[in-house]
């Protein structure tokens, strides 16, 4: 089946089995393999996209369901450089192993898109759908705060 | 964990999709937030050979109160409920919403599809059950309208027909003097609940009206502790009437010994939960 | 030629890391991103059974799938001889079931086809005729007489047992417990448990048919160490195997075993010739690879009124499942467990241990642990504390009373350690201080009275990594010892190769800081490439915190072995004898003339350019480091909890870590590696674990039953530090990855234990859901 769907900006047609998982998709058809697999009982988010700038676990999507929609991941972050989020999770040590990483900060831009200033426990809720075996949380929390705080910098003063 | 293969139907109008259920009958699965359709898939415990998305079928994610109900469509996210202004006047849904499974399936799961898919550690079926909801059930050329009670038959087990789909929630608004809420033991975020108790009380002059409480993962199906219920109605609220309450819905409570607890702790957890709850509920109710 | 003033960013500096740039770009490159040409997928069939007889094996309908290549089954692989194949701990494997399956999960074919969903497809068409045995699921049942005898297939084994250890001092031990005034004992199972990556195993076989070589690129922490494996196993030329270690999504001990699928991924790249990818689902890794734990332990201590510690006792059962197939040093049965005595001076200490089989998946890896440290570092830590209850004392204070004492080191344990360097006053005291435990115990007191149950509880563990000298320490008989190479280019660059495989310690970093420190080349300067044994020296691998211990000082001395050369280049630059130069990071400078200077890159630039006559040019070097001790971080952990004593729930009020790791090359990455496993360590204490039914059905077969802790329950911890430094150690680090894990899960289980003492509870095993704290409560209720 053929499907359309606008892939980090940019209208892609793939044609995908029915059955075929967005995550193979994105990572197969479309060649993107920042999104990676964790777990298959949607429970670890590394898999994690923004659908329609919403985080979906894309191994628990079809790919068919996407068409028509447009999706966000990893390699969308930052347009050519780095986003806030990503030069703040270098920054706050936000990684290890690196596996859930494009995960956490997809999640991340979307919670600061709905609140630009979440406190700790905000975030902690927010990133609970999402695994980390490696940082114990502490750094990746720091990280989208530090994020939400150069974001809301006028840009000015966050060029100074 | 992939898949089996299926025949895809996207249909973008309620009649198309009725049609489709009527033509493929048993064969056929309705796709809403796919959030426990698709880990059974991936898991092949489930494999249908038609699968009907329902995601673009418009006019289903409405929550509004009409005509003494509250009316919630049954592809309403979880998050969107969370979220919506409208259920602050049904404190046991806003107790609930928020910790099904964990923030990114909420964003995809419904309320529809969770409650046909009728795992007995579903928190959504207590919530209704204490609530007196009831659900719509569709088919090509018509509707009825059945209490949850007698929509959720037995794990995995409702009374949908393979040619309906159901279609809208309707709670009954409650009056002025109510409360509720949800109490839910999970070993994490994302678990099912160890135990779940929805709470609903109605206050009547100072005495509590009439009650509802519904519990989780402690049956083969979310269970409407009728005999609690029963006893709380009428009562003067206090720690008397909370705990006899507690105990007969652990009474009601029929669990088994897992890796979350054995039968005893689980009844225990419904004593402590119901007593708890309805306390909260009360207090609410009293403003 | 002057003195040049930059500050090096070298040890000590929180380098931001050079590795992160790929992967915030989702650029990482992890096994399932390679994709080769005419690349096949593998998947496998595995056992629903724990204990069964194959009668037979019919591939007939799925080899009549579109697409599937070629199905494999033991019998094939059993005419290659390939069948079953070593473990690391000298016993045998079956890699794909001939005569019987020995526990549910076990590989019994594969399919080979040109997309994963086929091949998925295809296993469902292969038709296996099972006669159920009776299954073996707990080692104490193994060990019964007339138990069914798991490993019938080898020659001489009559029962279920494995092997039985001791270590330590038997008959001095017994003289100290007949001395004793007191004798306090714990029985306590460590439960099995999975290190659970979030990327799980894999690989991609590549042989070529026409150059003979094999490449394959693994989810290996160990390459170089798989790779003669792999020589061992296979018959192949071992200069004709390349192991590629890419990107690793997280290992914690998981991924140091050879396992079945890539063996058979290789035989079928082999039979085929054309590349096949195998890649584990979440199911597959929790129930057929590498556990961790599963000890059943007895400890015993002499204690005299006072509160002096006379003499340790400990024997365990190890429910090693259907294969033994630990990843230790070989001379050792049960890892590095006789560090069980901990942080105390025991005059005499016994260790003894047995193994069984069991229907069980093989493993006995060390999830984020040195060799059992963890189930050792548990053992007396809970011990510790209940002893001190028994006899009245504050445990910080019979902690106190005990430790070894500072100028006690270097100090040989009773159980034949030389513990190099510690301070287990200072950190306990730092830790105390700073959760205010006076004032936590006044709040304690408060609270009982209020009927509130708060407990605290401390855990002041001793680690031993970094193994190891080769008098004692192989693989297999391969020492475990680790290379590093340092080549620098003529613009004054560096490339450091090293043996050891990073899998997020951020190695590329921080062995680019020591060269920094060393040698004075900036860390960004600096590449650092690992995981691919054609092209970097060889090594045992990374695991049991020894990448800093081995790889670390290997670093430091390759460096010291270039500056001798490089000190020449200087002289013959600043034409003085080599006696009058002095190296300070990144100058050398002439002797009392500190502006007469040339730099590193200076050197470097001589070294190809401008070097005397009758001097070999270049500037580079190897070194390989055989570790002349082990070293032993330690630390004390203090955690506060209240307990609902309604529910059993439980919950951390407060975590205060105290870690000593010797030196810190870069701050902020130990930090990281202390949350990290203080989580890990969390998550044993409350809610990881691999449970049986009584017919060997695994419950935890994936994350909804296998539970990791989220942001959302993990207690935010409180991060200290004291520094002493490794005495043998080049540069006095002594490591740290795993100090958390391992020190961790008994403070936890202590504050909970602290909380519920008054009742009368005085154990409950791990992991502590709120169902077992609730049945403890009752328990100790009903017993009055």
């Amino acid at each position: 089946m053929e499907v359309t769907i606008t892939v980090n900006g940019a209208a892609q047609t793939v044609d995908v089995e029915p059955r075929e998982l967005l995550v193979h998709v994105i990572r197969e058809e479309l060649g993107l393999t920042g999104t990676h697999i964790g777990c298959d009982t949607t429970s670890c988010g590394a898999c994690t996209v923004l659908l329609d700038g919403t985080p979906v676990k894309s191994c628990t999507v079809f790919g068919v369901q996407a068409d028509g929609r447009s999706i966000t991941t990893v390699e969308g972050l930052g347009a050519g450089g780095l986003s806030p989020m990503q030069e703040a999770f270098k920054q706050e040590h936000g990684l290890q192993c690196g596996f859930c990483t494009p995960g956490m900060m997809l999640v991340g831009t979307a919670l600061l898109e709905q609140n630009p200033d979440p406190t700790d426990d905000e975030v902690r809720w927010a990133i609970s759908g999402n695994i980390c075996r490696c940082t114990g949380y502490i750094n990746i929390v720091a990280a989208i705060r530090a994020a939400a705080a150069a974001q809301s910098q006028p840009p000015a003063a966050a060029s100074a | 964990m992939l898949p089996s293969a299926f025949e895809y139907h996207r249909p973008s109008t309620l009649e198309e999709a009725l049609a489709l259920l009527a033509e493929h009958g048993e064969d056929a699965k309705v796709l809403a937030g796919g959030q426990s359709l698709i880990p059974l898939m991936k898991l092949r415990f489930a494999a249908p050979e038609h699968l009907v998305d329902v995601n673009r079928i418009e006019g289903l994610d409405g929550i509004e109160e009409r005509d003494g109900s509250l009316r919630i469509g049954a592809l309403v996210r979880h998050n969107h409920l969370a979220a919506s202004d409208v259920i602050a006047k049904y404190p046991t849904i806003a107790a609930a919403a928020p910790q099904i499974a964990d923030p990114i399936v909420r964003n995809l799961g419904t309320i529809g599809g969770s409650l046909s898919h009728a795992d007995p550690a579903g928190d959504l079926g207590s919530v209704m059950l204490a609530l007196g909801a009831s659900v719509i059930l569709r088919k090509a050329g018509g509707e009825r309208e059945v209490p949850i009670g007698e929509f959720l038959l037995d794990t995995f087990q409702t009374s949908i027909q393979p040619d309906e789909m159901l279609t809208e929630i309707r709670v009954p608004t409650p009056s002025a003097g109510s409360g509720g809420t949800y109490l839910k033991m999970e070993r994490k975020v994302g678990d099912f609940a160890t135990v779940g108790a929805a709470i609903f009380v109605q206050m009547a002059n100072g005495t509590i009206g009439s009650a509802g409480i519904g519990l989780t993962s402690v049956g083969l199906k979310n269970l409407k502790a009728t005999t609690a219920e029963a006893a709380l109605a009428g009562a003067t609220p206090g720690d008397d009437a909370f705990a006899e309450a507690g105990r007969l819905a652990a009474e009601a409570a029929e669990p088994v010994t897992d890796v979350r607890g054995s039968e005893a702790y689980k009844r225990h957890v419904v004593d402590v939960y119901v007593r708890r709850g309805l306390a909260r509920a009360v207090e609410m109710a009293r403003g | 030629m002057a003195t040049q003033e930059q500050e090096i960013r070298g040890i000590g500096h929180s380098v931001r890391r050079k590795e992160d740039d790929r992967f915030i770009r989702g650029q990482g490159n992890y096994i399932d991103d390679i994709v080769l040409p005419r690349m096949l997928h593998m998947a496998i069939l595995r056992s629903p059974y724990a204990h069964a007889k194959i009668n037979s094996v019919d591939t007939s309908r799925a080899a009549a799938v579109p697409g599937v290549i070629a199905v494999v089954t033991g019998d094939l692989m059993a005419q290659h001889n390939l069948a079953w194949m070593p473990t690391l701990s000298g016993d045998t494997q079956a890699v794909l079931a001939t005569d019987k399956v020995r526990f549910q999960g076990q590989e019994v074919a594969a399919v080979v086809a040109e997309d994963a969903y086929t091949a998925v497809d295809a296993l469902e068409l292969i038709d296996v005729d099972y006669d159920p045995l009776p299954p073996v699921v707990t080692p104490q049942q193994a060990l019964e007489s007339g138990a069914p005898v798991i490993r019938d297939e080898k020659e001489g084994q009559t029962d279920n047992h494995i092997y039985h250890w001791e270590n330590g001092d038997k008959d001095a031990t017994d003289k100290a417990f007949a001395e004793a005034d007191r004798v306090v004992s714990l029985d306590t199972h460590y439960p099995r448990s999975h290190p659970s990556p979030l990327e799980t195993c894999g690989c991609v076989a590549d042989v070529n048919m026409g150059t003979g070589q094999v490449t394959i690129y693994m989810t290996s922490q160990a390459p170089h160490a798989i790779r003669t494996v792999f020589a061992l196993v296979t018959g192949l030329p071992e200069e004709n195997i390349r192991i590629f270690s890419p990107d690793i999504g997280g290992g914690f001990g998981n991924k140091v075993p050879v396992y079945p699928g890539y063996v058979v991924a290789t035989a079928a790249s082999l039979l085929l010739g054309r590349p096949v990818k195998w890649i584990e689902d979440r199911t597959e890794n929790l129930i057929s690879t590498g556990f961790a734990r599963d000890f059943h332990m007895h400890g015993e201590m002499a204690l005299k009124d006072d509160g002096t510690m006379l003499g340790l006792r400990v024997s365990l059962l190890a429910d090693e499942g259907a294969f033994h197939a630990d990843a230790q040093p070989s001379k050792f049965k049960v890892g590095l467990f006789h560090i069980v005595t901990g942080s105390y001076d025991f005059p005499a200490a016994h260790v003894s241990a047995d193994g069984a089989y069991t229907n069980k998946a093989p493993g006995g890896v060390a999830y984020r642990c040195s060799f059992r440290v963890t189930e050792a570092s548990y053992m007396i830590e809970r011990l510790v504390q209940n002893a001190a209850y028994e006899l009245g004392m504050d445990p910080s204070d019979l902690r106190l009373k005990n430790f070894i004492e500072k100028d006690q080191f270097p100090y040989t344990s009773a159980s034949g350690f030389v513990y190099d360097s510690g301070d287990y006053q200072g950190a306990m005291n730092l830790a105390l201080e700073k959760i205010g435990y006076a004032d936590l115990r006044k709040e304690q007191e408060a609270a009982r009275a209020e009927g509130k149950l708060y407990g605290i509880g401390l855990a002041s563990f001793t680690e031993v990594v970094g193994a190891g000298p080769h008098k004692d320490y192989d693989i297999l008989g391969l020492k475990m010892n680790d290379g590093a190479e340092l080549r620098i280019h003529p613009t004054g660059k560096a490339i450091l190769k090293i043996s050891s495989q990073t899998q997020g310690q951020g190695h590329e970093t921080t062995f680019a800081q020591i060269v920094a420190s060393e040698l004075g080349i900036q860390p960004e300067d600096v590449k650092v490439q690992h995981g691919d044994t054609d092209n970097t020296p060889y090594g045992l691998g990374t695991y049991a915190s020894r990448s800093t211990p081995t790889v670390g000082a290997a670093t430091a001395m390759v460096c010291r072995r270039i500056r001798e050369k490089a000190t020449k280049l200087a002289a013959h630059l600043l034409e003085v004898s080599e006696d009058d130069v002095e190296f300070s990071a990144p100058n050398f400078t002439v002797k009392g003339a500190p502006d007469k200077a040339v730099t590193i890159g200076d050197v470097a630039f001589a070294a190809y350019t401008n070097f005397p006559d009758g001097m070999e040019p270049g500037l580079e070097g190897s070194y390989y480091y055989d570790p002349p001790n082990l070293t032993f971080p330690f630390g004390t952990y203090a955690v506060s909890v209240e307990v609902d004593a309604d529910t059993g729930e439980w919950k951390v009020r407060r975590m205060v870590a105290v870690d000593d790791c010797g030196v810190r090359i870069n701050p902020m990455i130990v930090a990281g590696q202390i949350q990290g496993g203080l989580t890990e360590g969390f998550g044993t204490a409350a809610m990881e674990q691999i449970t049986f039914d009584e017919v060997g059905n695994c419950i935890g077969s994936n994350f909804v039953d296998y539970l990791l802790p989220t942001a959302w329950e993990t207690p935010k911890f409180e991060l200290f530090e004291t520094v002493t430094p490794s005495p043998h150690h080049p540069i006095g680090a002594k490591g740290v990855g795993e100090s958390a894990t391992v020190g961790s899960p008994a403070a936890f289980v202590n504050a909970v234990i602290d909380a519920l003492w008054p009742l009368g509870v005085r154990n409950i095993d791990m992991p502590l859901t709120s169902a077992k704290v609730w049945e403890a409560i009752q328990a100790a209720r009903a017993a009055g």
